[in-house]
């Protein structure tokens, strides 16, 4: 492939360079097993020590509170049924929102199948929770609110403070799945509540395999991953160095540029948005223009399918994705496209561009060139676009 | 996204350049199967002559990779057959005709072959002949109201 323009970058980014490095001597010299005893390990273990304290400061909280995982997923895993488990004698009743990452979700309908409790929370068409709904769910016998930082489809980003208020005036512990969040966006454990924090270090130019999940001083939940006595005896298996010190130099490049990259991304993705509104008839942008993760535009094109639409814009080296029924595999599309009211037909035909602050301005032109190439080609053979046409005329 | 991967050559050929898009005016025959809620819909117009003859076939497809490509073969393997052999021009033809089908497409070769059946069905009513073998079109499209009335930008 000549050019390839990557606009997935909700789905993973580039190691960057000066991250890659900075992990390298941990491959083929620092090789050794932080837990051993002797100075060789001893080293890599500060180190690893060092790279949790970055991480720790980048959002309020100490290193202490910040356990390694091996990624978004078990991290969220072990928050929610973690906690299930530890509190299931106070209650079994669990609160999260419809939008959620399937590593939620399909957590959450586990825990159904084991006698437990869940209220999802349905949102508003930009994929906003109401607050007041989410006060009226709290039961006594609620033991965890989860709700997600950022939304990885439509990039609308939850009023996290206000949550963690109403969770912090209840009792109840809070929960975030912060993976499209962290590293995009300025969190603080203390002034926004959050007891429990996921993130996931290849969503910021880290690598793949190694997440975290922050906890708050004195919140106890039970492990998920039994075994040796690594992370204060809460998270067995061998410690990711490599990993981790990746996580760490990418956390904090993510933060030292933070405003500077949300003033860049916004600025190519307003102009993405502008652009594909003004310019495709029967576009629409889906989630928050205000609430939203800077990096994140996502459309639907009405008589045309996201499958085809996606394959055609690989042809011309873009890399998108979408939340049509073809690309999950099942017969509905995206369940955040239809928790924020879209009809299935209108689901089918999406596409998510997710660019990073390597993106320019001429990528941006190229993918709605491209773009409207694609749907225009695409219309002149969908029957539903003939009818349309057809309908209109005769109106 | 792993469908790209799947689909065999002779899929992404049929889909990058699709065969016989496009309207016939007065068609002999035409049918719509498939709906929109579940993310496809086939269209296929047919121009059959005074001998049953299979004169021209085109179609217009919404749906994934697959569902265009399908379409594509199927108006390919139908064009100068007459109405019977039309009418065994099955989704194992097609798909077989394509090199084969990922296992979640095979539903788009199942439509295809429901698209040539629902044309051949309009046809035969218009002419108020029966051809043997053919059954009423099944699939109608799911002409929800909110999707001509969803509106602009969110």
């Amino acid at each position: 492939m000549s050019k390839m323009i990557y606009m997935d970058n909700a789905a993973t980014t580039r190691v960057t360079p000066e991250v890659f490095e900075a992990m390298r001597p941990y491959f083929t010299e620092l090789y050794g097993n932080p837990s051993s005893a002797y100075e060789f390990s001893g080293k890599i273990a500060k180190d690893v020590n060092e790279a949790r304290k970055t991480i720790a400061g980048t959002i309020g909280a100490n290193e202490s509170e910040i356990y390694f995982t091996n990624g978004g997923s078990e991290s969220d895993n072990w928050a929610i049924k973690g906690i299930a488990d530890q509190l299931k004698d106070k209650g079994k009743h669990i609160i999260t929102t419809k939008i959620e990452h399937h590593a939620v979700l399909h957590t959450c309908e586990f825990l159904e199948e084991h006698g437990y409790e869940v209220t999802y929370l349905p949102v508003d068409e930009k994929g906003l929770i109401s607050l007041e709904e989410l006060e009226k769910a709290i039961k006594p016998e609620t033991i965890l609110i989860s709700i997600m930082f950022a939304n990885n489809e439509i990039g609308t980003i939850e009023p996290v403070a206000k949550i963690g208020e109403i969770a912090r005036k209840h009792g109840v512990i809070f929960h975030t799945d912060a993976v499209q969040a962290f590293g995009h966006v300025a969190i603080n454990v203390d002034e926004m509540n959050i007891d429990l924090l996921s993130a996931s270090a290849h969503k910021l130019n880290g690598p793949k395999g190694v997440g975290l999940l922050y906890i708050r001083k004195g919140i106890k939940l039970s492990n998920l991953i039994h075994g040796g006595a690594q992370e204060h005896g809460r998270r067995a298996g061998t410690t990711n160095a490599a990993g981790i010190i990746g996580f760490g130099k990418a956390a904090e490049i993510a933060y030292r540029k933070l405003e500077e990259t949300i003033r860049y991304e916004s600025k190519l993705r307003d102009k993405l948005i502008k652009r594909v509104v003004e310019e495709i008839p029967y576009s629409r942008v889906n989630g928050d223009l205000e609430n939203r993760l800077s990096n994140n535009a996502n459309f639907c094109f009405r008589f045309v399918e996201g499958e085809s639409l996606l394959i055609l814009l690989d042809k011309k080296g873009i890399c998108a994705s979408s939340g049509s029924a073809c690309t999950s595999g099942s017969l509905d599309p995206s369940h955040v496209l239809l928790a924020i009211g879209l009809p299935h037909e209108i689901a089918h035909g999406s596409v998510r561009l997710t660019i990073s602050d390597e993106t320019t301005e001429e990528d941006i032109d190229y993918a709605v060139d491209s773009l409207k190439e694609i749907v225009d080609r695409l219309r002149s053979m969908s029957p539903l676009y003939e009818d349309f046409v057809k309908k209109e005329k005769v109106g | 996204m792993s469908q790209v991967t799947e689909y065999s050559e002779k899929v992404m050929d049929h889909f990058s350049n699709p065969r016989n898009v496009g309207e016939i005016e007065n068609p002999s025959g035409v049918g719509t199967v498939g709906n929109a809620k579940c993310g496809d819909i086939m269209r296929m117009y047919l121009d059959i002559d005074e001998n049953q003859i299979v004169r021209e076939a085109k179609f217009k497809t919404f749906g994934c990779g697959a569902a265009i490509a399908t379409s594509s073969m199927a108006t390919e393997l139908v064009k100068g057959k007459n109405v019977r052999e039309a009418l065994e021009v099955t989704n194992k033809a097609v798909m077989e005709a394509l090199g084969g089908l990922p296992p979640v497409k095979v539903h788009c070769s199942l439509l295809a072959e429901q698209a040539i059946h629902a044309a051949l069905w309009d046809y035969a009513e218009k002419n108020n002949i029966s051809i043997e073998g053919l059954t009423p079109p099944v699939n109608d499209i799911d002409e929800t109201k909110e999707f001509y009335e969803m509106q602009g930008e969110g």
